[in-house]
């Protein structure tokens, strides 16, 4: 049995490994496709395999409009000169680039690709870690990639380097705080840290935001919708804030910063920062897919229809999965080619003035809402009026913040 | 397999540790301090405690160590100088960490350890006896096909039970120190000269 699981666990950690990794050479391939459409261009669709540099007459166009290209995108990473320049700090610049990637890749660990398979008496859950505090993990794992960053802009020793470094630092400790608070609300409609049982909740009683079947349809779910809609937008815009995409993209801001934190960076180490960024955009969707749109669930009470623990209704699962996560990733996609950058203090302003209290309101009205069965209707609506005071008070306090003239500040 | 580990991790830390004294640069002791911080985090799921070992992560390698690292990087500082230590802060310095031993050596004297139980199905079903039976901490305990030790919801439980007060002071406690950061980082900003 021991064996059996260990035999498993190294099966899904390759599968799973080389699953995300092929995501993030689709990914770019999606994003300069879908870029070219949004701007009205053609974009890269008709890269050919070389074979001509082999002998033979003519290279080999497979028709896949252009998947070929991150073939082509990878090998000239490979190829191109690895310049170090000279006065960079050598041991934390070649260590960087590491750190961006690697905490990625490790979060996926805990994601439920599909529902458990079953073989006899032993029950495979399709996480590689089928942890008791995955959300948690994913969060703690994932605040280790700030390192990779800031070590870059810290370590390239010049400027522009330097200023993407420290922004970057500051935006993701920020946006940190509002990404944690907001997804409490889910976690106590839940009441368990563990993914796999959150996943197979929302097959059985509806998807957290769209609760049409199962125990989803009872009054108390669909006025949790209040809180749970504000909590993914929260978390959705904290999630593009962490992955330092467009809108939130300051640390690179080429206007201003040349290339930011990864300006001295050259070929492969480039690449790695790139295609760290694409990963920590592909493990955002997929906790976003996992807490608020049912994970691998297919959704409308088919589930249950469904034989349990069979091998095939496992891939079927892990397909749905997948499609809902690049559904996603073309939102990613979407929304940096349509919303311009925001200003440094506009983000700040977001992330601390608006989302942190935001966040911290809506974890209480979530509360107040579960705990109408348990203290009634009455202390329900002195507790409501209690909360709108404060959130009408800290709007005030807010709105004025955000407008204060800056006097005495450097 | 888990002895492995176990030395693995506590390598990790103690070599985080000394690394973290010997370095000359701060931002690498910065980070061989973050070493330290994921070997123990390393240490205490080896014992289970998942949610200690993921909040040591969280709060202390992902948060503090990086706010350090960052005032680090804007204060622009270079490598320590080596110092002559005085003999003064040499026996401080072992006088302290001793009578920290010492606290732990009596408290661990003074505990009522019960005997070591390993974890398997038997014994959590033995402990589930003890909570309420429509509780998530029994049903998990109790369950079926793959019992679990719920360590989250066991810490929770004891916080927001036996240790509800304390907890309240503590928060109370923070309010009152960030209020007053933010206070005292006020009144400086006003005093300080303006620009032209």
């Amino acid at each position: 049995m021991e064996t059996t699981l260990l035999i498993a666990a190294a099966i899904k950690i390759g599968v799973f490994l080389g699953v995300t990794l092929t995501l993030v050479s689709v990914c770019v391939i999606f994003e300069r496709r879908f870029s070219a459409i949004i701007q009205d261009r053609v974009g890269p669709n008709r890269t050919m395999i070389p074979l001509s540099i082999l002998g033979f007459k003519k290279d080999l166009a497979l028709p896949i409009g252009g998947l070929t290209q991150p073939m082509a995108d990878g090998l000239k990473f490979i190829l191109k000169e690895d310049f170090t320049p000279s006065y960079v700090r050598k041991a934390f610049f070649w260590l960087a680039p590491c750190m961006t990637m690697v905490p990625a890749l490790i979060t996926m660990a805990v994601v439920p690709f599909g529902s458990p398979i079953e073989f006899g008496d032993l029950v495979i859950p399709m996480a590689v870690a089928d942890l008791n505090v995955g959300p948690l993990f994913i969060f703690a794992i994932a605040s280790l990639s700030v390192y990779g960053i800031t070590l870059a802009g810290w370590s390239s020793n010049s400027k522009y380097p330097f200023f993407g470094g420290v922004r970057s630092c500051a935006q993701m400790i920020s946006y940190e705080i509002a990404l944690g608070l907001s997804v409490i609300p889910v976690l106590m409609m839940f009441g368990t840290l563990n993914l796999g049982h959150i996943v197979e909740y929302q097959a059985n009683n509806g998807w957290l935001l769209l609760p049409f079947w199962g125990e989803g349809l009872t009054a108390e779910r669909w006025w949790m919708l209040i809180p749970l809609v504000v909590s993914f937008f929260i978390f959705t815009t904290s999630i593009f804030a962490e992955t330092n995409r467009t809108p939130f993209d300051l640390p690179e801001c080429e206007t201003e910063l040349v290339g930011g934190y990864h300006t001295e960076y050259s070929s492969m180490k480039f690449a790695l920062f790139f295609l760290g960024e694409y990963a920590a955009m592909i493990i955002g969707s997929a906790l976003i897919v996992t807490l608020f749109f049912g994970g691998w669930s297919i959704g409308f009470g088919i589930d249950g229809l469904l034989p349990t623990g069979a091998w095939w209704v496992s891939l079927l699962h892990v397909g749905c999965f997948l499609t809902k996560v690049t559904v996603f990733i073309l939102f990613f996609i979407l929304v940096r080619w349509t919303v311009p950058r925001f200003r440094y203090d506009q983000l700040m302003n977001l992330g601390w003035i608006v989302f942190f209290e935001a966040a911290l309101i809506n974890v209480f009205i979530a509360a107040l809402i579960l705990a109408v069965p348990h203290i009634g209707y009455l202390a329900f609506g002195v507790c409501l009026a209690i909360l709108l005071v404060i959130t009408g008070v800290l709007f005030a306090i807010a709105k004025s913040a955000i407008h204060a003239p800056k006097e005495g500040t450097v | 397999m888990h002895s492995l580990l176990f030395y693995l991790f506590s390598f990790l830390a103690v070599a985080g540790g000394i690394l973290l004294v010997a370095f000359r640069n701060p931002v690498s002791s910065a980070l061989s301090m973050v070493l330290s911080f994921v070997g123990l985090a390393g240490l205490f799921i080896g014992l289970n405690a998942y949610f200690v070992g993921i909040v040591q992560i969280l709060v202390y390698a992902g948060a503090i160590m990086v706010l350090f690292v960052f005032i680090i990087m804007l204060l622009d500082l270079n490598n320590e100088e080596k110092v002559k230590f005085r003999s003064s802060t040499v026996v401080l310095g072992i006088v302290i960490p001793l009578c920290l031993a010492l606290q732990i050596l009596g408290v661990i004297q003074s505990q009522d350890t019960k005997e070591f139980q390993p974890i398997t199905e038997e014994t959590l079903a033995a402990a589930a006896e003890s909570f309420p039976e429509d509780g998530a901490i029994h049903k998990s305990l109790a369950h079926e096909k793959t019992p679990k030790l719920p360590d989250t919801n066991l810490i929770g439980q004891q916080i927001f039970t036996h240790y509800n007060f304390p907890l309240q002071v503590i928060g109370a406690l923070l309010l009152v120190a960030t209020i007053g950061v933010v206070v005292l980082s006020k009144r400086t900003a006003k005093t300080r000269p303006t620009d032209s």
